[in-house]
């Protein structure tokens, strides 16, 4: 017949294994997430240093040439921080870090939207600037919609600047915005194009027309655009 | 509703590296007493045993198994075959009578009611000590009866004896892949004997004491999966079954994945109802390590696959989902989110290392199945097709297997 005794001493010890490998498991997961967090504030570091040094300059040479301003480069890696956040935000959950992270990242886009838009008045420099609102606080397929357009449209034109804001921010200049475009919570995602605030959803074709009678951009060529990619 | 589905993966993913640490524990305990002999083995005793063969429509099987029992180590005049004709609708019979003139072989005829049918009527002619079966597709190594029976001579309490039941050498990624998993099955079953918690006595040549039988009945319909309900009885009564690795039968394997599912439905359909039958006895620690660990970690599986699967369902759907606005709205021109890979992007969620975890332990118990089974270690290739196939048709049998359990119907043998 079989032993009926029961070996507690082994549940338990194998208990004990499954749970110290478990709680291994998350360290070392905490550990990735924490990195992954600092990379992001040394990358929005980097930007505000930029954003800083840029407008500095720009004061300074204000009443001088226009020449001798470098500043194009940052709106890429605003779109490279921008798309990280949000892989963060639906990965590592929507911790405090994470949020506080986003607002400075809304903070940041407009600060760069005003300096951008300033030189290009003062040095009549080419470039358009598309601010768009959306929600995460609902279910929105139509914002997802319009994200995927405002990629292509980013790929298809190179100083195009697009400036995304989550509505629900909590971040005072964001609500200003808000307010100076009069968007609702009721009517997105909205688009400010140029002079005009659209809202709900439109399609490439249409947003490209816009754009081209707003700002006069012309698409990329093919070539332009690999070697966009290589650099 | 998201936060509970995440603590139900965590959970079931914690009960499973449990199961696994809990395999290898066991192994790291007894990995001493494992032992493959090789050639010759002699008893001191030999005693009779009968072995039944049941067929139904296996003409093309039949007569290679038969020669692989009358070519076995052991004394002519200590074993009988029965070989008991279901019913069958092919040559089967004819098959069967080109051994009716061998003194060892009786060969029987009845009409169709089923394997238990069939295997009861052979009990029934039985009058030896030792009992066991051997389906008509599977075949039996030489030495495979008498290393059974010596696990009998070494432990009088001993009531069943499984053996090794290994994958022949097949065709195609389908057989492939059971190859391995017949492996990991020899390591999973050798570690369930080790704590006298085996829930299978399989078709291919259990031997049982024929008291097993006189005490608790003959074979049931029990879902079609006898041989399981079988071991279900023997533990509620706490009959020792003891797993003998180095005594092999090499079984044929469904060879398109239609038939495997339909194979694996009818298995999966087994555990759930039997364990259903028997639920008395769970978590009854009279009943010792079939109760708490066995029986458990089978429900803990069907669970566990039914919710990573459909999670995963989930996201693809989500992905495909997605890709189709993407390409309803720019058409062709699929803008890449991530254009380099940055390593930002790497999941490093703890649920997928936990994953990597037991994915290492399932390998782990792949190689070490292979090694008892060969007798050195050997990167089986065939791994990787365990893998594929298992993962991406599993979850459809055993869903299926659920489905049907909930309506009542009972699957198709084949």
């Amino acid at each position: 017949m079989n032993n009926n005794n029961i070996d507690w001493k082994k549940y338990l010890i194998v208990f004990l294994i499954t749970a110290g490998l478990f709680l291994s498991v998350s360290y070392i997961s905490n550990y990735f997430s924490g990195k992954k967090v600092n990379q992001l504030k040394s990358i929005q570091d980097q930007i505000a240093i930029d954003i800083l040094s840029s407008e500095t300059q720009f004061s300074l040479l204000s009443e001088l040439s226009c020449k001798n301003i470098s500043y194009s480069i940052l709106s890429d890696e605003l779109g490279e921080l921008g798309r990280k956040l949000e892989w963060s935000e639906t990965n590592l959950g929507a911790t405090d870090t994470v949020l506080s992270l986003k607002r400075y990242y809304s903070l940041l886009q407009i600060k760069d939207y005003l300096l951008t838009k300033k030189i290009s008045e003062r040095c009549k420099t080419k470039s358009a600037f598309i601010l768009y609102f959306y929600t995460t606080k609902v279910n929105c397929s139509e914002c997802e919609k319009t994200g995927i357009v405002l990629s292509a449209l980013r790929n298809k034109y190179k100083d195009l600047r697009v400036y995304s804001f989550d509505y629900s921010i909590d971040v005072s200049a964001v609500k200003t915005l808000l307010d100076i475009y009069k968007i609702e919570d009721t009517k997105l995602p909205a688009l400010v194009i140029g002079d005009e605030t659209l809202t709900g959803f439109h399609g490439v074709e249409e947003l490209k027309s816009l754009i081209e009678q707003s700002f006069g951009l012309q698409e990329k060529d093919t070539e332009s655009v690999s070697k966009d990619k290589d650099s | 509703m998201s936060e509970i589905l995440s603590t139900g993966m965590h959970v079931l993913l914690f009960l499973s590296l449990y199961v696994q640490v809990f395999f290898l524990v066991t192994f790291l305990e007894n990995r001493k007493k494992i032992i493959t002999r090789n050639g010759p083995t002699s008893l001191s005793r030999y005693p009779k045993v009968t072995i039944i063969v049941p067929a139904w429509n296996e003409e093309k099987t039949l007569y290679n198994t038969v020669k692989s029992l009358l070519a076995l180590n052991y004394p002519k005049n200590k074993f009988r075959v029965f070989l008991i004709d279901d019913g069958s609708t092919d040559g089967t019979w004819n098959a069967m009578s080109k051994f009716s003139k061998n003194p060892n072989v009786k060969i029987f005829r009845k009409e169709n009611g089923g394997k238990y049918t069939a295997l009861n009527l052979g009990l029934e002619h039985t009058d030896t000590e030792f009992v066991g079966c051997l389906d008509a597709d599977s075949i039996a190594h030489p030495e495979s009866l008498a290393r059974i029976m010596s696990y009998f001579e070494k432990d009088p309490s001993a009531m069943a004896v499984a053996p090794s039941v290994i994958a022949l050498k097949g065709k195609g990624i389908v057989q492939s892949a059971q190859r391995a998993e017949y492996d990991m099955s020899v390591y999973v079953k050798k570690m369930l004997g080790f704590m006298g918690a085996i829930h299978v006595t399989p078709g291919p040549l259990t031997i049982f004491r024929k008291k097993v039988f006189d005490t608790l009945g003959p074979y049931r319909h029990a879902h079609n999966t006898e041989d399981m309900e079988i071991a279900y009885r023997m533990q509620e009564h706490r009959y020792k079954i003891e797993q003998c690795n180095d005594a092999y039968i090499y079984t044929n394997t469904p060879s398109t994945v239609k038939k495997l599912y339909r194979q694996r439905t009818r298995w999966i359909f087994g555990f759930i109802n039997n364990t259903i039958d028997y639920r008395r006895v769970i978590f009854r620690k009279k009943y010792g390590n079939f109760a708490l660990f066995t029986l458990p970690s089978g429900i803990i599986s069907v669970f566990a696959v039914s919710l990573i699967f459909g999670n995963l369902l989930a996201r693809i759907w989500d992905f495909i989902l997605t890709k189709i606005t993407q390409f309803k709205i720019t058409g062709f021109e699929f803008v890449s989110n991530f254009g380099n890979l940055d390593p930002f992007f790497i999941n490093t969620k703890s649920l997928v290392f936990i994953s990597i975890l037991i994915y290492s332990l399932i390998i782990f118990s792949i190689f070490f199945g292979k090694k008892i089974v060969e007798g050195k270690w050997h990167f089986p290739f065939y791994m990787l097709y365990f893998f594929l196939v298992f993962s991406i048709v599993g979850p459809f049998w055993l869903l299926k297997a659920v489905y049907n359990t909930a309506l009542s119907r009972n699957p198709a043998w084949r």
